[in-house]
Protein backbone atom coordinates (compact mmCIF):
# COMPACT_ATOMS: atom_id res chain seq x y z
CA UNK A 1 0.00 0.00 0.00
CA UNK A 2 1.54 3.00 -0.88
CA UNK A 3 1.96 6.23 1.59
CA UNK A 4 -1.29 8.08 -0.09
CA UNK A 5 -3.44 4.98 0.75
CA UNK A 6 -2.37 4.45 3.96
CA UNK A 7 -2.83 7.76 4.79
CA UNK A 8 -5.82 8.24 3.83
CA UNK A 9 -7.66 5.10 4.99
CA UNK A 10 -7.98 4.34 8.89
CA UNK A 11 -9.88 7.58 10.22
CA UNK A 12 -12.76 7.07 12.16
CA UNK A 13 -16.21 5.53 10.50
CA UNK A 14 -18.24 7.61 12.22
CA UNK A 15 -16.28 10.78 12.40
CA UNK A 16 -18.95 11.97 15.26
CA UNK A 17 -20.09 9.08 17.07
CA UNK A 18 -16.68 7.20 17.78
CA UNK A 19 -14.74 10.82 18.71
CA UNK A 20 -17.44 11.16 21.24
CA UNK A 21 -16.63 7.83 22.75
CA UNK A 22 -13.26 7.97 22.88
CA UNK A 23 -12.88 11.31 24.44
CA UNK A 24 -15.05 10.08 26.90
CA UNK A 25 -12.98 6.88 27.74
CA UNK A 26 -9.97 10.12 28.26
CA UNK A 27 -12.53 11.95 30.34
CA UNK A 28 -13.57 8.89 32.58
CA UNK A 29 -9.62 8.04 32.60
CA UNK A 30 -8.13 11.29 33.41
CA UNK A 31 -10.96 11.50 35.73
CA UNK A 32 -10.30 8.43 37.72
CA UNK A 33 -6.43 8.07 37.35
CA UNK A 34 -5.45 4.50 37.07
CA UNK A 35 -8.86 3.00 35.60
CA UNK A 36 -8.48 1.24 32.78
CA UNK A 37 -10.75 2.32 29.83
CA UNK A 38 -11.96 -0.21 27.20
CA UNK A 39 -11.96 0.87 23.61
CA UNK A 40 -13.14 -0.91 20.75
CA UNK A 41 -10.46 -0.51 17.51
CA UNK A 42 -11.81 2.76 15.72
CA UNK A 43 -8.79 4.22 13.84
CA UNK A 44 -6.65 2.22 11.61
CA UNK A 45 -3.44 4.19 11.38
CA UNK A 46 -0.45 3.21 9.70
CA UNK A 47 2.48 1.42 11.97
CA UNK A 48 3.89 2.22 14.29
CA UNK A 49 1.20 4.62 15.69
CA UNK A 50 -1.09 1.96 17.34
CA UNK A 51 -4.63 2.02 17.18
CA UNK A 52 -5.40 3.54 20.30
CA UNK A 53 -2.83 6.20 19.84
CA UNK A 54 -4.79 7.18 16.63
CA UNK A 55 -7.93 7.31 18.08
CA UNK A 56 -7.18 9.76 20.72
CA UNK A 57 -5.43 11.39 18.04
CA UNK A 58 -8.91 11.67 15.95
CA UNK A 59 -10.75 12.69 18.82
CA UNK A 60 -8.75 15.89 20.03
CA UNK A 61 -5.95 16.97 18.04
CA UNK A 62 -6.85 19.67 14.77
CA UNK A 63 -5.16 22.55 13.06
CA UNK A 64 -5.33 24.46 16.52
CA UNK A 65 -3.22 21.72 18.16
CA UNK A 66 0.58 21.54 17.18
CA UNK A 67 1.19 17.90 17.57
CA UNK A 68 5.06 16.39 18.36
CA UNK A 69 5.88 12.93 17.12
CA UNK A 70 9.02 11.36 18.59
CA UNK A 71 11.66 10.01 16.48
CA UNK A 72 10.22 6.71 15.55
CA UNK A 73 7.33 8.17 14.37
CA UNK A 74 8.73 10.71 12.55
CA UNK A 75 10.67 8.19 11.04
CA UNK A 76 7.66 6.94 9.13
CA UNK A 77 6.18 9.10 6.59
CA UNK A 78 2.87 7.64 6.49
CA UNK A 79 2.62 8.46 10.26
CA UNK A 80 3.12 11.83 9.40
CA UNK A 81 1.04 12.06 6.55
CA UNK A 82 -1.83 10.20 8.51
CA UNK A 83 -2.06 12.29 11.14
CA UNK A 84 -1.72 15.37 9.27
CA UNK A 85 -4.56 14.25 6.94
CA UNK A 86 -7.24 13.22 9.50
CA UNK A 87 -6.59 15.75 11.98
CA UNK A 88 -5.32 18.91 10.18
CA UNK A 89 -2.85 19.53 13.40
CA UNK A 90 0.42 20.79 12.43
CA UNK A 91 3.83 19.17 13.68
CA UNK A 92 5.20 21.15 16.38
CA UNK A 93 8.70 21.88 15.49
CA UNK A 94 9.96 20.98 19.30
CA UNK A 95 8.27 19.35 22.36
CA UNK A 96 7.87 22.60 23.92
CA UNK A 97 5.61 23.92 21.22
CA UNK A 98 3.46 20.83 21.55
CA UNK A 99 -0.29 20.68 22.56
CA UNK A 100 0.08 17.19 22.08
CA UNK A 101 2.95 14.46 22.01
CA UNK A 102 2.33 10.78 20.21
CA UNK A 103 5.70 8.77 21.58
CA UNK A 104 6.02 5.59 20.23
CA UNK A 105 8.79 4.80 22.16
CA UNK A 106 8.71 5.86 25.48
CA UNK A 107 11.96 4.36 27.06
CA UNK A 108 14.02 6.66 24.84
CA UNK A 109 11.76 9.87 25.26
CA UNK A 110 12.76 13.48 26.01
CA UNK A 111 13.05 13.97 29.51
CA UNK A 112 9.13 15.34 31.14
CA UNK A 113 10.11 18.83 31.66
CA UNK A 114 11.49 19.72 27.75
CA UNK A 115 7.34 19.35 26.60
CA UNK A 116 5.09 22.61 27.31
CA UNK A 117 4.71 23.03 31.14
CA UNK A 118 2.30 25.64 30.53
CA UNK A 119 2.35 29.04 33.15
CA UNK A 120 1.62 29.91 36.83
CA UNK A 121 -1.12 32.06 35.24
CA UNK A 122 -2.09 29.42 32.52
CA UNK A 123 -1.39 26.14 33.56
CA UNK A 124 -3.23 24.83 31.11
CA UNK A 125 -1.04 25.81 28.34
CA UNK A 126 1.01 22.01 28.39
CA UNK A 127 1.62 19.46 26.42
CA UNK A 128 -0.29 16.35 26.77
CA UNK A 129 1.91 13.16 26.36
CA UNK A 130 0.14 10.25 24.23
CA UNK A 131 2.50 7.42 25.75
CA UNK A 132 2.28 3.96 23.06
CA UNK A 133 2.40 0.70 25.43
CA UNK A 134 2.01 -2.86 24.80
CA UNK A 135 -0.41 -2.98 28.01
CA UNK A 136 -1.41 -1.70 31.30
CA UNK A 137 -0.46 -4.60 33.74
CA UNK A 138 3.08 -6.13 33.13
CA UNK A 139 5.18 -3.49 33.88
CA UNK A 140 6.62 -2.45 37.34
CA UNK A 141 3.33 -1.58 39.58
CA UNK A 142 2.77 1.87 40.42
CA UNK A 143 0.51 2.80 43.22
CA UNK A 144 -1.34 5.80 42.54
CA UNK A 145 -3.27 8.25 45.06
CA UNK A 146 -4.90 12.07 44.18
CA UNK A 147 -7.77 13.95 43.08
CA UNK A 148 -9.80 10.94 41.10
CA UNK A 149 -8.69 8.28 43.60
CA UNK A 150 -10.86 7.01 46.59
CA UNK A 151 -7.77 5.53 48.16
CA UNK A 152 -4.90 4.33 45.68
CA UNK A 153 -5.67 3.06 42.51
CA UNK A 154 -2.78 0.73 40.34
CA UNK A 155 -1.17 0.73 37.04
CA UNK A 156 1.34 -1.20 35.44
CA UNK A 157 2.53 -0.08 32.16
CA UNK A 158 6.16 -1.39 30.84
CA UNK A 159 8.72 0.11 28.63
CA UNK A 160 7.87 3.59 30.48
CA UNK A 161 10.64 6.63 30.64
CA UNK A 162 13.32 6.32 32.39
CA UNK A 163 13.67 7.76 36.02
CA UNK A 164 10.10 7.96 35.29
CA UNK A 165 9.18 7.98 39.20
CA UNK A 166 11.67 10.96 39.77
CA UNK A 167 10.52 12.47 36.79
CA UNK A 168 7.00 12.30 37.34
CA UNK A 169 7.55 13.93 40.88
CA UNK A 170 9.14 16.91 39.72
CA UNK A 171 6.26 17.18 37.85
CA UNK A 172 4.04 17.17 40.45
CA UNK A 173 6.10 19.40 41.93
CA UNK A 174 5.72 22.02 39.51
CA UNK A 175 2.00 21.83 40.00
CA UNK A 176 -0.32 24.00 38.75
CA UNK A 177 2.62 23.55 35.79
CA UNK A 178 3.18 20.19 34.41
CA UNK A 179 2.23 17.69 31.79
CA UNK A 180 -0.70 15.22 31.72
CA UNK A 181 0.04 11.31 30.28
CA UNK A 182 -2.32 9.62 28.34
CA UNK A 183 -1.49 5.89 28.18
CA UNK A 184 -2.33 4.08 25.08
CA UNK A 185 -2.12 0.43 25.07
CA UNK A 186 -4.08 -1.92 22.53
CA UNK A 187 -7.59 -1.71 23.38
CA UNK A 188 -7.46 0.31 26.41
CA UNK A 189 -6.45 3.39 28.01
CA UNK A 190 -5.19 5.22 31.12
CA UNK A 191 -4.73 8.33 32.68
CA UNK A 192 -1.98 10.23 34.61
CA UNK A 193 -2.82 13.51 35.23
CA UNK A 194 -0.27 15.98 36.85
CA UNK A 195 -2.57 15.45 40.18
CA UNK A 196 -1.31 12.02 40.29
CA UNK A 197 1.52 10.88 42.51
CA UNK A 198 3.12 7.66 42.70
CA UNK A 199 3.25 6.55 46.12
CA UNK A 200 5.90 3.67 45.68
CA UNK A 201 6.83 1.10 43.43
CA UNK A 202 7.99 -2.32 42.94
CA UNK A 203 11.45 -3.17 41.76
CA UNK B 1 -23.80 2.50 14.09
CA UNK B 2 -27.45 2.01 13.18
CA UNK B 3 -29.19 3.95 10.62
CA UNK B 4 -31.06 6.14 13.47
CA UNK B 5 -27.31 7.59 14.68
CA UNK B 6 -26.79 8.16 11.02
CA UNK B 7 -29.70 10.34 10.70
CA UNK B 8 -28.91 12.48 14.10
CA UNK B 9 -24.98 12.89 12.70
CA UNK B 10 -26.52 14.43 9.27
CA UNK B 11 -27.82 17.32 11.71
CA UNK B 12 -24.55 17.84 13.39
CA UNK B 13 -25.47 15.74 17.09
CA UNK B 14 -25.52 17.43 20.05
CA UNK B 15 -25.44 20.96 18.12
CA UNK B 16 -22.07 22.22 18.38
CA UNK B 17 -19.94 21.73 15.48
CA UNK B 18 -16.50 18.95 15.98
CA UNK B 19 -14.40 21.49 16.05
CA UNK B 20 -16.29 23.47 18.48
CA UNK B 21 -16.43 20.00 20.68
CA UNK B 22 -13.21 18.94 20.28
CA UNK B 23 -12.04 22.49 21.84
CA UNK B 24 -14.47 22.33 24.75
CA UNK B 25 -13.38 18.76 25.42
CA UNK B 26 -9.50 19.49 25.43
CA UNK B 27 -10.71 22.20 28.04
CA UNK B 28 -12.42 20.09 29.82
CA UNK B 29 -9.57 17.93 30.09
CA UNK B 30 -7.35 20.24 31.10
CA UNK B 31 -10.13 21.75 33.82
CA UNK B 32 -10.04 18.07 35.17
CA UNK B 33 -6.15 17.95 35.74
CA UNK B 34 -6.14 21.07 37.12
CA UNK B 35 -8.82 20.95 39.50
CA UNK B 36 -10.54 24.47 40.40
CA UNK B 37 -8.53 26.36 37.81
CA UNK B 38 -10.26 28.37 35.07
CA UNK B 39 -9.88 26.79 31.73
CA UNK B 40 -10.43 29.95 29.31
CA UNK B 41 -12.45 28.42 26.07
CA UNK B 42 -13.78 29.88 23.12
CA UNK B 43 -17.73 30.04 24.11
CA UNK B 44 -20.06 29.59 21.35
CA UNK B 45 -23.33 31.32 20.33
CA UNK B 46 -26.33 29.37 21.75
CA UNK B 47 -29.93 28.90 20.51
CA UNK B 48 -30.90 30.52 24.12
CA UNK B 49 -29.64 33.48 25.73
CA UNK B 50 -26.76 33.66 28.41
CA UNK B 51 -28.46 33.31 31.43
CA UNK B 52 -30.09 30.17 29.96
CA UNK B 53 -27.03 27.89 31.38
CA UNK B 54 -25.35 28.60 27.76
CA UNK B 55 -22.09 27.23 29.31
CA UNK B 56 -23.43 24.11 30.54
CA UNK B 57 -25.22 23.42 27.64
CA UNK B 58 -21.88 23.35 26.17
CA UNK B 59 -20.31 21.37 28.01
CA UNK B 60 -23.25 18.90 28.29
CA UNK B 61 -23.04 18.84 24.37
CA UNK B 62 -19.72 18.25 24.49
CA UNK B 63 -19.24 14.80 26.31
CA UNK B 64 -23.00 13.16 25.64
CA UNK B 65 -23.37 10.22 23.58
CA UNK B 66 -26.30 8.28 22.41
CA UNK B 67 -26.44 6.40 25.40
CA UNK B 68 -26.34 9.10 28.09
CA UNK B 69 -29.65 9.64 29.85
CA UNK B 70 -29.72 13.40 31.11
CA UNK B 71 -31.78 14.93 33.65
CA UNK B 72 -31.79 18.81 34.24
CA UNK B 73 -32.59 20.55 37.08
CA UNK B 74 -32.74 24.58 37.93
CA UNK B 75 -33.50 25.36 41.73
CA UNK B 76 -33.63 22.00 42.42
CA UNK B 77 -36.86 21.21 40.18
CA UNK B 78 -36.86 19.19 37.01
CA UNK B 79 -40.22 21.24 35.46
CA UNK B 80 -39.34 25.00 35.40
CA UNK B 81 -38.97 26.68 32.41
CA UNK B 82 -35.15 26.68 31.96
CA UNK B 83 -34.96 23.26 32.55
CA UNK B 84 -38.03 22.11 30.02
CA UNK B 85 -36.14 23.73 27.39
CA UNK B 86 -32.81 22.26 28.20
CA UNK B 87 -33.99 18.81 28.32
CA UNK B 88 -36.16 19.57 24.82
CA UNK B 89 -32.84 20.88 23.36
CA UNK B 90 -30.60 18.06 23.92
CA UNK B 91 -33.74 15.22 23.00
CA UNK B 92 -34.06 17.25 19.96
CA UNK B 93 -30.77 17.35 19.09
CA UNK B 94 -28.72 14.64 20.77
CA UNK B 95 -31.82 12.13 20.62
CA UNK B 96 -30.79 11.11 24.22
CA UNK B 97 -33.32 9.41 26.57
CA UNK B 98 -34.34 12.04 29.39
CA UNK B 99 -35.40 11.68 33.08
CA UNK B 100 -36.54 13.49 36.02
CA UNK B 101 -34.84 10.66 38.17
CA UNK B 102 -32.04 11.47 39.80
CA UNK B 103 -30.88 7.72 40.39
CA UNK B 104 -31.09 7.05 36.24
CA UNK B 105 -29.54 9.79 34.83
CA UNK B 106 -25.65 9.17 33.39
CA UNK B 107 -25.65 13.33 33.38
CA UNK B 108 -27.12 16.00 35.19
CA UNK B 109 -27.39 19.56 34.26
CA UNK B 110 -27.98 21.74 37.21
CA UNK B 111 -28.45 25.22 37.88
CA UNK B 112 -28.56 26.20 41.43
CA UNK B 113 -28.75 22.72 43.73
CA UNK B 114 -26.90 19.40 44.13
CA UNK B 115 -29.65 16.70 43.98
CA UNK B 116 -30.17 15.21 47.66
CA UNK B 117 -29.83 11.49 46.35
CA UNK B 118 -25.91 11.19 46.74
CA UNK B 119 -24.28 11.00 43.38
CA UNK B 120 -22.44 7.94 42.05
CA UNK B 121 -19.03 7.14 40.10
CA UNK B 122 -20.91 6.55 36.64
CA UNK B 123 -22.77 9.78 36.73
CA UNK B 124 -21.25 13.53 35.69
CA UNK B 125 -22.97 16.48 37.21
CA UNK B 126 -22.59 19.80 35.37
CA UNK B 127 -22.62 23.14 36.64
CA UNK B 128 -24.37 26.26 34.72
CA UNK B 129 -22.17 28.89 36.19
CA UNK B 130 -22.90 32.91 35.48
CA UNK B 131 -20.06 34.13 37.26
CA UNK B 132 -16.63 31.60 37.65
CA UNK B 133 -14.35 34.14 39.10
CA UNK B 134 -14.81 33.28 42.73
CA UNK B 135 -12.64 37.04 43.79
CA UNK B 136 -14.33 38.98 41.10
CA UNK B 137 -15.87 41.12 43.38
CA UNK B 138 -12.66 41.82 45.40
CA UNK B 139 -10.99 42.78 41.82
CA UNK B 140 -13.12 43.80 38.56
CA UNK B 141 -9.47 42.81 36.17
CA UNK B 142 -9.26 39.77 35.02
CA UNK B 143 -5.52 39.89 34.44
CA UNK B 144 -5.32 40.74 38.36
CA UNK B 145 -7.25 38.02 39.46
CA UNK B 146 -5.73 35.56 37.04
CA UNK B 147 -2.50 36.76 39.01
CA UNK B 148 -4.17 35.95 42.38
CA UNK B 149 -4.67 32.76 41.64
CA UNK B 150 -1.24 32.51 39.78
CA UNK B 151 0.32 33.20 43.42
CA UNK B 152 -1.89 31.52 45.82
CA UNK B 153 -2.90 35.55 46.96
CA UNK B 154 -6.38 34.83 48.56
CA UNK B 155 -5.83 36.62 51.50
CA UNK B 156 -8.43 39.33 50.52
CA UNK B 157 -10.82 36.68 49.99
CA UNK B 158 -9.77 36.05 53.92
CA UNK B 159 -10.56 39.67 54.91
CA UNK B 160 -13.61 39.75 52.60
CA UNK B 161 -15.42 37.11 54.95
CA UNK B 162 -14.22 38.33 58.01
CA UNK B 163 -15.52 41.88 57.33
CA UNK B 164 -18.84 39.70 57.21
CA UNK B 165 -18.61 38.27 61.06
CA UNK B 166 -17.78 42.09 62.07
CA UNK B 167 -20.87 43.27 60.35
CA UNK B 168 -22.87 40.12 60.64
CA UNK B 169 -21.54 38.19 63.70
CA UNK B 170 -21.13 35.04 60.94
CA UNK B 171 -20.08 35.01 57.45
CA UNK B 172 -23.07 35.97 55.68
CA UNK B 173 -22.45 34.18 52.39
CA UNK B 174 -25.19 31.53 51.83
CA UNK B 175 -25.01 31.43 47.97
CA UNK B 176 -21.76 30.88 45.96
CA UNK B 177 -20.00 30.59 49.02
CA UNK B 178 -16.17 30.09 48.05
CA UNK B 179 -14.45 27.02 48.16
CA UNK B 180 -11.00 25.86 47.70
CA UNK B 181 -10.24 22.72 45.70
CA UNK B 182 -7.35 19.67 46.71
CA UNK B 183 -5.80 22.78 48.76
CA UNK B 184 -4.57 24.88 45.95
CA UNK B 185 -7.63 27.00 43.79
CA UNK B 186 -10.25 29.29 44.77
CA UNK B 187 -13.06 28.33 43.44
CA UNK B 188 -16.50 29.21 42.80
CA UNK B 189 -19.31 26.76 43.54
CA UNK B 190 -21.65 28.52 41.44
CA UNK B 191 -24.80 29.69 42.73
CA UNK B 192 -25.60 26.67 44.59
CA UNK B 193 -26.67 27.29 48.38
CA UNK B 194 -23.85 26.89 50.70
CA UNK B 195 -25.98 23.79 51.74
CA UNK B 196 -24.61 22.24 48.75
CA UNK B 197 -20.63 22.27 49.49
CA UNK B 198 -20.40 19.54 51.17
CA UNK B 199 -21.71 17.47 48.67
CA UNK B 200 -18.95 18.61 46.56
CA UNK B 201 -16.47 17.89 49.08
CA UNK B 202 -15.07 13.72 47.88
CA UNK B 203 -17.94 13.16 45.50
CA UNK B 204 -17.67 9.75 43.64
CA UNK B 205 -19.02 11.93 40.62
CA UNK B 206 -17.09 13.85 38.36
CA UNK B 207 -18.32 17.68 38.47
CA UNK B 208 -17.89 20.43 35.36
CA UNK B 209 -18.65 23.62 35.33
CA UNK B 210 -19.52 25.91 32.55
CA UNK B 211 -19.48 29.73 32.00
CA UNK B 212 -20.35 30.46 28.52
CA UNK B 213 -20.47 34.09 28.85
CA UNK B 214 -17.64 34.72 30.75
CA UNK B 215 -15.69 31.69 28.47
CA UNK B 216 -14.58 29.28 31.25
CA UNK B 217 -14.74 26.05 32.00
CA UNK B 218 -13.58 23.62 35.74
CA UNK B 219 -13.34 20.78 37.38
CA UNK B 220 -13.67 18.59 40.52
CA UNK B 221 -12.72 15.26 39.80
CA UNK B 222 -14.04 12.36 41.84
CA UNK B 223 -13.01 12.11 45.34
CA UNK B 224 -11.22 15.30 45.33
CA UNK B 225 -10.88 17.83 48.51
CA UNK B 226 -13.81 20.64 48.54
CA UNK B 227 -13.34 22.80 51.35
CA UNK B 228 -15.57 25.66 52.30
CA UNK B 229 -13.18 28.45 53.26
CA UNK B 230 -13.58 29.39 56.98
CA UNK B 231 -12.32 30.61 60.35
CA UNK B 232 -11.76 28.85 63.18
CA UNK B 233 -13.67 30.77 65.33
CA UNK B 234 -16.18 30.77 63.10
CA UNK B 235 -16.24 27.36 61.24
CA UNK B 236 -18.08 26.75 57.88
CA UNK B 237 -21.84 25.57 58.61
CA UNK B 238 -24.48 24.79 56.39
CA UNK B 239 -28.47 26.36 56.75
CA UNK B 240 -30.62 24.16 58.86
CA UNK B 241 -34.23 24.67 58.64
CA UNK B 242 -36.33 24.05 61.96
CA UNK B 243 -38.81 21.56 60.51
CA UNK B 244 -38.74 19.20 57.83
CA UNK B 245 -40.33 19.31 54.22
CA UNK B 246 -44.24 19.74 54.28
CA UNK B 247 -45.13 17.05 51.99
CA UNK B 248 -42.65 14.36 52.21
CA UNK B 249 -41.28 15.45 55.93
CA UNK B 250 -37.53 14.99 54.78
CA UNK B 251 -35.29 16.11 57.37
CA UNK B 252 -31.63 17.45 56.45
CA UNK B 253 -32.51 18.46 53.26
CA UNK B 254 -32.70 22.46 51.25
CA UNK B 255 -36.00 23.84 51.45
CA UNK B 256 -38.23 26.20 50.18
CA UNK B 257 -40.50 28.54 51.12
CA UNK B 258 -43.73 28.43 48.63
CA UNK B 259 -46.43 31.07 49.18
CA UNK B 260 -49.85 29.53 49.97
CA UNK B 261 -52.08 32.55 49.74
CA UNK B 262 -52.31 36.13 50.44
CA UNK B 263 -53.10 35.98 53.70
CA UNK B 264 -49.09 35.04 54.58
CA UNK B 265 -49.86 31.36 54.45
CA UNK B 266 -46.65 29.54 53.29
CA UNK B 267 -45.12 26.25 53.61
CA UNK B 268 -41.65 24.50 53.58
CA UNK B 269 -41.04 21.89 51.01
CA UNK B 270 -37.64 19.95 49.53
CA UNK B 271 -36.04 22.46 46.85
CA UNK B 272 -35.46 18.68 45.45
CA UNK B 273 -38.49 17.68 43.39
CA UNK B 274 -37.60 14.59 42.20
CA UNK B 275 -36.61 13.47 45.88
CA UNK B 276 -39.61 14.83 47.60
CA UNK B 277 -41.73 12.98 45.10
CA UNK B 278 -39.81 9.71 45.29
CA UNK B 279 -40.37 10.14 49.41
CA UNK B 280 -43.99 10.63 48.96
CA UNK B 281 -44.32 7.63 46.59
CA UNK B 282 -42.81 5.52 49.21
CA UNK B 283 -44.98 6.64 51.45
CA UNK B 284 -43.59 9.54 53.46
CA UNK B 285 -45.85 12.83 54.43
CA UNK B 286 -45.10 16.08 55.59
CA UNK B 287 -47.98 17.70 57.96
CA UNK B 288 -49.24 19.15 54.37
CA UNK B 289 -49.15 16.55 52.35
CA UNK B 290 -52.35 15.96 50.07
CA UNK B 291 -54.30 12.86 51.15
CA UNK B 292 -54.72 11.53 47.88
CA UNK B 293 -51.39 11.10 47.18
CA UNK B 294 -51.25 8.20 45.38
CA UNK B 295 -47.84 6.43 44.43
CA UNK B 296 -48.52 6.64 41.12
CA UNK B 297 -49.48 9.84 40.96
CA UNK B 298 -46.00 11.84 39.76
CA UNK B 299 -46.00 14.19 37.31
CA UNK B 300 -44.22 14.22 34.41
CA UNK B 301 -42.91 17.64 33.06
CA UNK B 302 -44.30 18.73 29.86
CA UNK B 303 -41.55 18.80 27.59
ZN1 LIG C 1 -40.13 16.92 50.37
Amino acid sequence: MDITTQSIDGGFAEPVFNAQVVFRAIMDAIARPGTVQNLPQLARPPAPLSATAGAVALALCDNDTPVWLDPRLQAEASVKAWVGFHTGAPLANTPADAHFALIANPKEMAALDGFAQGTQEYPDRSTTLILLVDDLASGPSLLLEGPGIEKTSMIAPPGMPRHFVEQWKQNNQRFPRGVDIILAAPGSLACLPRTTRIKTMEA
Amino acid sequence: MNAQSTDIATYNFAYLDEQTKRMIRRAILKGIAIPGYQVPFASREMPMPYGWGTGGVQVTASIIGPDDVLKVIDQGADDTTNAVSIRAFFKKVAKVDVTTETARATIIQTRHRIPEQPLTASQVLVFQVPIPEPLRFLEPRETETRKMHALEEYGLMHVKLYEDIAKHGRIATTYAYPVKVEGRYVMDPSPTPKFDNPKMHRSPALQLFGAGREKRIYAVPPFTDVVSLDFEDHPFEVQTFDQPCALCGAENVYLDEVILDDHGGHMFVCSDTDHCEKRQADGQHGHLAPETHSASGKMEPVE
